[in-house]
C-alpha cells in the first residue's frame, strides 16, 4: 500500500486539453473516485498514474517515489479496464497467475496464491474454463483476481462495472466496497456514474473539462457542493437550479418569479444570482402557503419507494421527490416550499456562497 | 430442401457462363494434361501429328533416380524451390510481414504510413516493371553496388554469384506486404488493452509477444503460410531475372516445369512435371488444412 501524490498534472492530445493542471493529495489506504461526464479527463488521468499516457507536465509520485516518467511496469500498481481485457486463449486460472508468471514466480508458488484469491472472489471452480465460457460477472471477478494477486501498491479501476447489467452492477458494487474494506486497498476508482462513487469512495474527486470542480467526502459532496456544475451533477435527479434576485432594503429573494422574505440566511443569499434545492428538500403543498412557490403539476412519475413530481413554476421545471409507496393526490395547482436551510447559494461566477 | 428464389431451370441459366468457363478453361486443360503426361506429345515432329502411349516412361523419366539430384532436373530443382519457398515465403515474407505489423501495431503517423505505402508499392507494381527495377539494381554497375563503392566495399555481380539469395531477396521485398497487411488487421483485432494490462502487470515486450500476441495469432499465421507457400513455390517471377540460370542455381519448379514443357515444346514430359507439381500443391495445401482443423476440433 502506499499514498499517491499528484501535482500541476497536465496532458493534451492535439489541441484538446484532457487534463488542466490538477492536485490530488491521497494518503495511503484511500479509495477515491474520480467522477465525472465523459470527456472530463478522469481515464486521461488514470492512465497516467498507470503509465500508459505520458504526462506534458507535472509530478505523480508513489509513496515517496516520483513515479512521473517510470515505465508502468515499474511503477507495482494494478489496474482493472471496462472490458476486462481477459486473455482469450489462456484458462481462468492462467489469467489470474499472468502477472506471477511474468515476475518469474515459481510454479506451485503461483498456483498456491491463484488458488487462494480465487477461492476468495467465489470464482475458485473456475480455474480450468476459459473467459468466454464465463458470465460477465465472472470475468469481472476473474480481471480482479488478476489485480489483487501480485499485491500491488496501488489498484486503479477504469469503469469496471459498466459493461455489467443492472442487477449484477449493484452485486458487484457491493463486493468491491466489501473487498477494498477488507484488503484496504488505495485505490483509484474512474466511473462516470455517480450512485458508484458514492457508494464506493472514501472521498470523490469531481471533474470536468479537464479541471477538479471539487474534492471531498461524498456526503461532504452532496451537502455543499462547491459549484453550480457539481450541485447539477450530483443527486439523481439532480439539484433543482433556479435564478434569483435579492432586493436589499425589503430583504426578500426573488425566484422563478415569486418574492418571499428571507429572514435567516438573507446576507448570504443577498449575494446569489443562483439558488439551488435538492428535490428531496421540498415540500409540496395543495393548499396555498406561506414563503411557497405556485406551480403547475406537469407529470407524476410513481417509482416505487417514492414518486418523482415535475412542476412547472414560471419558466423552470422543478422536480420533487415525495418519499413513500403512495403517490399523492394533486390538483393542477401546487404550492413548493424550499427547506431554508438547506438551500445552496452560487454567484455569478457558479462557485458557492457560504 | 429450401426453395431458392429462382426455379431450377433459371438458376442453371445463372450458373451456366461460370460452369462453361471453368469446363473450358481449367477441367478440359486439366484432363487434357493429365493425358498428355502419358504420350510423347511435341509441338512439331511426327509426335506433334501422332503421339503415342508411352505409358509412365515421362514419370520415370522425370524421377530417374541417376539423374534425378543433377543439374537441371527435377530433383535439383525441387531443392531449389525448397530453398526458395523457406528462405523467400516462410523466413522472408512471413516473418518479415510478421515483424513490421508487431512493430508498427498500435502505432500512428508518418512512419506507419511510410512503411505501409511502401510494402504495398513494392506488392503491387507490375511483375515486369519490379523486374526490372531489381534487374537494375543488382547488376554489377547498378545502384546496390554503388551503394556498397560509397562504403569503400566492392560488391559482386549479384545474379551471377549469388542468385538464390538475390531471388531470395527480391520475392521477400515483393511479397512481404500481404503478410504484414494480414498481420496487421489481425493485430487491431486484439483490444488494446489487453497489452496494456500486460503493460501495467510487469510483462517485458517479448513476453507480450509470446504470452499474448502470438497465440491470438496462430490462426491466422496458419492461413498466412499456406497462401504464401503456394504462391511462392508457383511464381515465375524470379525468371525475369535470373532465367532459371545461371547453370540452374534458380532453376524453381515453375521455371522448371516452364523449360520442359515450352521452351523444349515436349508437351508430354512437361504435362508429367505440371501434374507433379499439381500433386505437391495439394498435399502442401491439405496439410495446412488438416493442421488448421484440428486446431479448431482441440480449441
Amino acid at each position: 500500500m502506499a499514498s499517491i501524490k499528484i501535482q500541476k498534472l497536465v496532458k493534451t492530445f492535439g489541441t484538446v486539453q484532457a487534463v488542466a493542471g490538477i492536485d490530488l493529495d491521497m494518503p495511503d489506504g484511500e479509495f477515491v473516485a474520480l467522477l465525472g461526464p465523459s470527456g472530463c479527463g478522469k481515464t486521461t488521468t488514470l492512465r497516467m498514474i498507470a503509465g500508459l499516457e505520458v504526462p506534458d507536465s507535472g509530478v505523480i509520485s508513489i509513496g515517496d517515489q516520483d513515479i512521473t516518467m517510470s515505465q508502468p511496469r515499474d511503477r507495482d500498481v494494478a489496474m482493472v479496464f471496462q472490458d476486462y481485457a481477459l486473455y482469450p486463449h489462456m484458462t481462468i486460472g492462467e489469467n489470474i497467475g499472468y502477472p506471477l508468471k511474468v515476475r518469474g514466480v515459481n510454479k506451485a508458488e503461483i498456483i498456491r496464491r491463484v488458488t487462494d484469491v480465487a477461492n476468495q472472489l467465489q470464482i475458485g471452480h473456475l480455474l480450468e474454463r476459459r473467459p468466454a465460457q464465463l458470465s460477465g460477472g465472472q470475468q469481472q471477478r476473474t480481471a480482479l483476481a488478476r489485480a489483487v494477486v501480485h499485491r500491488a501498491r496501488v489498484f486503479l479501476f477504469d469503469e469496471p462495472l459498466s459493461n455489467l447489467d443492472a442487477k449484477l452492477r449493484l452485486e458487484a458494487r457491493a463486493f468491491l466496497k466489501y473487498l477494498q474494506r477488507e484488503v484496504g486497498v488505495t485505490g483509484v476508482y474512474v466511473t462516470h456514474d455517480q450512485s458508484e462513487a458514492m457508494a464506493l469512495a472514501d472521498r470523490i474527486v469531481v471533474m470536468s473539462a479537464g479541471k477538479i470542480m471539487q474534492v471531498g467526502t461524498p456526503l461532504e459532496i452532496y451537502r455543499q457542493p462547491a459549484n453550480q456544475f457539481v450541485a447539477a451533477f450530483i443527486g439523481s435527479p439532480p439539484m433543482n437550479l433556479l435564478a434569483a434576485v435579492s432586493d436589499e432594503a425589503a430583504r426578500t429573494l426573488s425566484i422563478a418569479g415569486h418574492t418571499f422574505p428571507m429572514r435567516e440566511n438573507f446576507a448570504q443569499a443577498s449575494k446569489a444570482s443562483v439558488i439551488g434545492v435538492r428535490p428531496e428538500h421540498l415540500t409540496i403543498h395543495t393548499q396555498p402557503v406561506e414563503n411557497g412557490l405556485v406551480g403547475k403539476v406537469y407529470v407524476t412519475q410513481p417509482l416505487g419507494g417514492e414518486t418523482l413530481i415535475l412542476v412547472h413554476v414560471g419558466e423552470n421545471l422543478i422536480s420533487v421527490r415525495v418519499f413513500g409507496d403512495d403517490p399523492p393526490e394533486l390538483p393542477e395547482q401546487v404550492w413548493l416550499v424550499p427547506e431554508l436551510s438547506r438551500m445552496h447559494y452560487f454567484g455569478e461566477d457558479g462557485e458557492r456562497i457560504s | 430442401m429450401q426453395r431458392g428464389m429462382l426455379s431450377r431451370p433459371v438458376g442453371l441459366l445463372f450458373l451456366a457462363p461460370a460452369i462453361v468457363f471453368i469446363a473450358v478453361f481449367l477441367v478440359y486443360p486439366f484432363f487434357s494434361i493429365f493425358q498428355m503426361s502419358f504420350t510423347n506429345t511435341t509441338l512439331v515432329g511426327v509426335n506433334a501429328v501422332n503421339p503415342q502411349f508411352v505409358g509412365f516412361d515421362n514419370y520415370v523419366a522425370l524421377f530417374n533416380a541417376d539423374q534425378w539430384m543433377r543439374r537441371g532436373e527435377m530433383g535439383f530443382s525441387l531443392l531449389l524451390t525448397a530453398q526458395f519457398v523457406i528462405g523467400s515465403g516462410l523466413i522472408g515474407q512471413a516473418v518479415l510481414g510478421l515483424f513490421i505489423a508487431v512493430l508498427l501495431h498500435n502505432r500512428r503517423g508518418f512512419t506507419r504510413e511510410l512503411v505501409f505505402t511502401l510494402a504495398i508499392a513494392a506488392w503491387i507494381i507490375p511483375d515486369v516493371v519490379v523486374a526490372f527495377a531489381w534487374f537494375a539494381y543488382l547488376a554489377p554497375d547498378g545502384t546496390l553496388n554503388n551503394l556498397l563503392n560509397t562504403l569503400g566495399i566492392a560488391g559482386p555481380d549479384w545474379l551471377f554469384k549469388h542468385p538464390m539469395i538475390s531471388i531470395i531477396f527480391f520475392n521477400t521485398w515483393r511479397g512481404a506486404a500481404f503478410s504484414m497487411l494480414l498481420f496487421s488487421s489481425a493485430l487491431s483485432s486484439i483490444p488494446p488493452s489487453q497489452l496494456e494490462t500486460a503493460d501495467v502487470l510487469g510483462a517485458s515486450g517479448w513476453q507480450k509477444f509470446r504470452d499474448i500476441l502470438l497465440p491470438q495469432l496462430t490462426p491466422y499465421i496458419l492461413t498466412d503460410l499456406l497462401l504464401i507457400t503456394l504462391w511462392t513455390f508457383n511464381t515465375f517471377t524470379p525468371f525475369l531475372l535470373t532465367g532459371g540460370g545461371p547453370s540452374y542455381q534458380t532453376d524453381v519448379i515453375s521455371i522448371f516445369t516452364y523449360r520442359i514443357g515450352l521452351r523444349f515444346f515436349e508437351f508430354g514430359k512437361g504435362s508429367a512435371a505440371a501434374m507433379v507439381v499439381m500433386i505437391i500443391n495439394l498435399a502442401i495445401a491439405s496439410i495446412y488444412l488438416l493442421v488448421s482443423r484440428s486446431r479448431k476440433v482441440r480449441a
